[in-house]
């Protein structure tokens, strides 16, 4: 009895530290986001957040840019997970290693390389904002987009697919009825992938001259001006959008995989 | 036909992948100050201004140090917290499993804003004591420790740990000569990823780092926002270098994943 114990001790370190860096903060940023400067209870940086146009705009434009670099991504992506995952090479590993290979490289470094060539293109880089956002954003987290794609296509059950065109499916409609619904997963947790950094990635925006706000960059200059309790009210918005996400994100895991249990 | 097309696509992403990075790779050994700009020769003061100039040399060690340091806590800590939750009531093992999801969804810049409030606002721990640095970055990379060794832990054979205390170990003999050499590919895996999200890391980064040090990425946008250019391009040769690395890294990886494939 006394080894068992022995054993489960080891999470205890692990636990406090858990509860000290990761769920403290979180009630700070809530203490925060509701108290004034003097630590009275406050709504005036909620009011202030839902009546002040700017902030209202700029989560506007966070999710305007976030959704457009998303389904600029799920285009790309989608096809290139499928062709990896479909095709009969032997070496498909390496060529998705490939692909996903950018993810290892600092996002800073990648994001001047890019800026660099986008300068030789454009001229003046700063006279498209959002187009050069998206590109920068797109470039950032489209592994982050294959990868997910690429895992559920690769376990999609080809036997489903044979059957599909035996009973007389063309190859559009085994596309649209078999393998596209089979890998919403993927598509899901591919788009969380991206569209949750694309709203607060303002390091991006920042390097390709776009000086619009995004989510991301209300904190950056919070946290310039010392300013802990509207910082922490942008937080929450922010915590809040990701809780709901992954919601939603969790239901569609859920029945995928009961969908699962029913193939088998 | 469908092939070609299929081939051609690949390529077009590929293109766009690296395109950038290997056009910066190839002005890094010229003495151009802008990537298309005039070109009069070739040379390698790029990179040898990066291991001459202090402050580059000082960023780059100092970006290396932090990720092994911080990674190494990490992978001990979630090691451990791992093996103890695998053992512990399904409560509290439900409980830590959603602890450690918190960081794993939640946005780097939100992680990084409530670690600044909690220890340099409200508990006044100084920036230059690198601790609120390295608490951030245990937060950031622990959970992904942790995800990674789960899965070992499920596979392995929990009989041996039995038989080693019935043939006499004490449980930390038990521990560290049956139980972990079973966890050593999980635990590496972990310790990798840990190192790359350090690595990659801004947001955690510029909310607790003390102001005098930089990371790569830190010391990246600070300087893209500058214009010496003498820094500017020998960045080109630092981001052709990482390259490089994470090429070798990710060749010596499957080489030795491959012979470990091929004994068992």
């Amino acid at each position: 009895m006394k080894l068992r114990f022995n054993r489960k001790q080891l999470c205890i370190p692990y636990a406090v530290f858990l509860v000290f860096f990761v769920l403290a903060p979180l009630f700070v940023i809530l203490y925060y986001a509701f108290t004034d400067g003097q630590g009275k209870i406050s709504f005036s940086n909620f009011a202030n957040f839902f009546t002040n146009t700017n902030t209202l705009g700029t989560l506007l434009y966070s999710f305007s840019l976030a959704i457009v670099t998303t389904l600029v991504c799920l285009v790309i992506a989608y096809p290139t997970a499928y062709i990896l995952a479909r095709s009969n090479l032997k070496k498909k590993y390496v060529l998705l290693l490939l692909f996903i290979l950018p993810m290892w490289i600092n996002f800073t470094l990648r994001i001047t390389a890019l800026k660099e060539i986008l300068s030789l293109l454009e001229g003046n880089i700063s006279a498209y904002p959002f187009l050069n956002s998206v590109i920068g954003m797109t470039y950032d987290f489209m592994p982050f987009m294959i990868l997910p794609l690429y895992t559920s296509l690769l376990k999609l059950d080809k036997s489903l697919l044979e059957a599909a065109s035996d009973l007389g499916g063309n190859k559009l409609t085994v596309f649209l009825r078999v393998t596209l619904p089979l890998s919403v997963p993927g598509i899901i947790s591919g788009m969380t992938m991206v569209l949750l950094p694309s709203m607060t990635n303002y390091v991006v925006l920042d390097m390709l001259y776009n000086s619009t706000y995004i989510m991301g960059s209300l904190i950056g200059s919070y946290f310039s001006a010392y300013d802990w309790n509207n910082g922490s009210m942008i937080s929450l918005v922010l915590l809040v959008i990701i809780f709901i996400v992954t919601l939603v994100t969790n239901r569609f895991s859920d029945k995928d995989s009961n969908a699962r249990g029913a193939v088998l | 036909m469908k092939k070609a097309a299929h081939i051609c696509w690949l390529t077009l992403i590929l293109l766009f992948i690296y395109i950038p990075i290997l056009v910066l790779a190839v002005f890094s050994f010229t003495d151009a100050s802008m990537v298309g700009g005039a070109v009069s020769g070739i040379t390698f003061d790029n990179y040898i201004e990066l291991f001459r100039n202090e402050e580059l040399r000082g960023m780059i060690f100092g970006t290396v140090a932090l990720a092994l340091v911080c990674s190494a806590i990490s992978t001990v800590l979630a090691t451990l917290g791992a093996i103890g939750a695998y053992y512990s009531k399904r409560t509290a093992k439900t409980l830590i499993n959603a602890a450690n999801q918190i960081p794993v969804v939640n946005a780097d810049i939100v992680t990084g804003f409530s670690v600044c409030i909690l220890l340099i606002v409200i508990m006044r721990i100084s920036k230059d004591t690198f601790i609120p640095l390295g608490a951030g970055h245990v937060v950031l990379t622990a959970p992904f420790v942790y995800l990674s060794i789960l899965p070992k832990l499920k596979q392995m054979d929990n009989s041996l740990y039995e038989a080693a205390l019935d043939l006499g170990a004490t449980p930390v003999q038990a521990l560290f000569k049956v139980v972990i050499p079973q966890l050593i590919p999980g635990i590496a895996s972990g310790f990798m990823l840990a190192v790359t999200l350090s690595l990659d890391d801004y947001f955690i980064t510029t909310y607790t780092k003390p102001s005098t040090f930089d990371t790569i990425s830190t010391y990246v946008v600070n300087a893209t926002r500058g214009s010496q250019t003498e820094v500017k391009t020998a960045l080109w040769a630092l981001s052709t270098l990482v390259f490089l690395i994470v090429i070798a890294v990710v060749i010596g990886m499957n080489v030795l994943a491959a012979k470990r494939g091929k004994k068992k």
